[in-house]
């Protein structure tokens, strides 16, 4: 009697912790979803931003050490500078199209999970 | 923290050398910064060994935080990487601590955030890249190079792309730490320049006061959430690393 007692109690215990968090999971995710979307604007900006400028800077530093190197002054700096433009725009648009910051398209981890990948 | 008296608001990110050390002509000083790293290992260690001290089934106040730091650390690496990303807990849990408390840290008034310097993030950050190559090239080999092409591209645009992907690669590590130590140092410079003008203005420095009382709370909430950036950000290289497309 007294070892079966605790058991189902237990397993009982763990079923209604389960049930509760499974909701709270499930409202928390919505209600969080659009609080974060509303809170995050200036954080989204700065992301974008940051993203930008990072991919930029990484091209002119690469056309200027090859230019530095080969001795071609302006000109990878200015093939560089656009290229990393572009890369640019690839971070913004995985940052912002939920692809997460993965490089490549990754088609399968952008179909799994497309919402929680980029957020913030 | 304190701005008044005609300080500098960036006289808070000074680094002063504590103990003075020089090994070889290299300045090895132990400085605010490293006082402050220090603290803030010593406090997260605090936080977890005495949180996780007794240990009971129905846990009290702390040990119910020191449990939510760790779920929300293991949700985090669950959702992003899956159950592979077990084993980079450590990692993911210690940076998370070690970036949280050096933002929070920075909030106390008279303290050093070491966040606010590219020195440290960059650091912390060239790191997470640096191992997040080696862990694709251990993982993957020579196929690891895949990731910078995209699949289904055109051979043709092969050589547009791939300089591309190779410089968006490279980006990460300017990313990830300038995004932290930009929010870090923006924010401590806004209240201190804000906080300035409470004692010029008089009776209308209630204004910036308050002010001030809403950025310091703004500031808390950008503690927490660069913190978890940085680690979600790292879970996601890790992810990109094990599962190559």
């Amino acid at each position: 009697m007294s070892e079966e007692r605790p058991s189902p109690s237990l397993e009982e215990l763990d079923a209604k912790l389960k049930a509760a968090r499974g909701q709270r999971d499930a409202n928390g995710s919505k209600s969080g979803g659009s609080k974060a979307e509303a809170g995050s604007g200036l954080g989204m900006a700065l992301k974008v931003g940051v993203e930008f400028v990072s991919a930029v800077g990484v091209g002119v530093a690469i056309g200027l050490l090859l230019d530095y190197w080969l001795e071609t002054k302006p000109w990878l700096m200015i093939v560089f500078f656009l290229l990393g433009s572009a890369a640019g725009f690839l971070n913004i648009f995985r940052a912002m199209s939920g692809y997460g910051y993965a490089a490549g398209y990754s088609a399968k981890g952008g179909e799994k999970k497309p919402e929680g990948k980029g957020s913030e | 923290m304190a701005a008044d008296g005609g300080q500098s608001p960036l006289e808070q990110f000074v680094i002063k050398p504590i103990i003075p050390v020089e090994i070889g002509g290299v300045d090895v000083s132990f400085t605010n910064s490293a006082l402050f790293m220090t603290i803030a290992v010593v406090l997260a260690t605090v936080f977890l060994v005495l949180g996780m001290r007794r240990s009971d089934i129905v846990p009290g106040r702390w040990q119910v935080a020191v449990e939510l730091s760790y779920e929300f650390i293991a949700g985090l690496l669950r959702d992003t990487v899956g159950a592979e990303g077990r084993k980079y807990f450590p990692i993911i849990f210690t940076l998370f601590m070690f970036v949280l408390l050096g933002n929070l840290l920075g909030m106390v008034p008279y303290s050093f955030t070491f966040t606010s310097h590219i020195a440290v993030t960059f650091a912390m950050a060239i790191m997470i890249f640096i191992g997040v190559t080696i862990l694709g090239f251990v993982r993957h080999g020579m196929h690891f190079f895949s990731f910078f092409a995209p699949p289904g591209t055109p051979v043709v645009m092969l050589p547009l792309l791939v300089p591309i992907e190779i410089i968006s690669y490279l980006s990460r590590p300017i990313s990830l730490s300038v995004r932290l130590f930009a929010n870090m140092l923006a924010g401590h410079t806004l209240i201190k320049v804000i906080a300035g003008f409470i004692a010029l203005l008089g009776v209308a420095g209630v204004l910036p006061f308050a002010l001030v009382v809403a950025l310091t709370g703004l500031e808390i909430l950008i503690a927490f959430l660069q913190a978890y950036v940085f680690a979600i950000l790292t879970c996601l290289y890790i992810n990109d690393a094990i599962h190559l497309h």
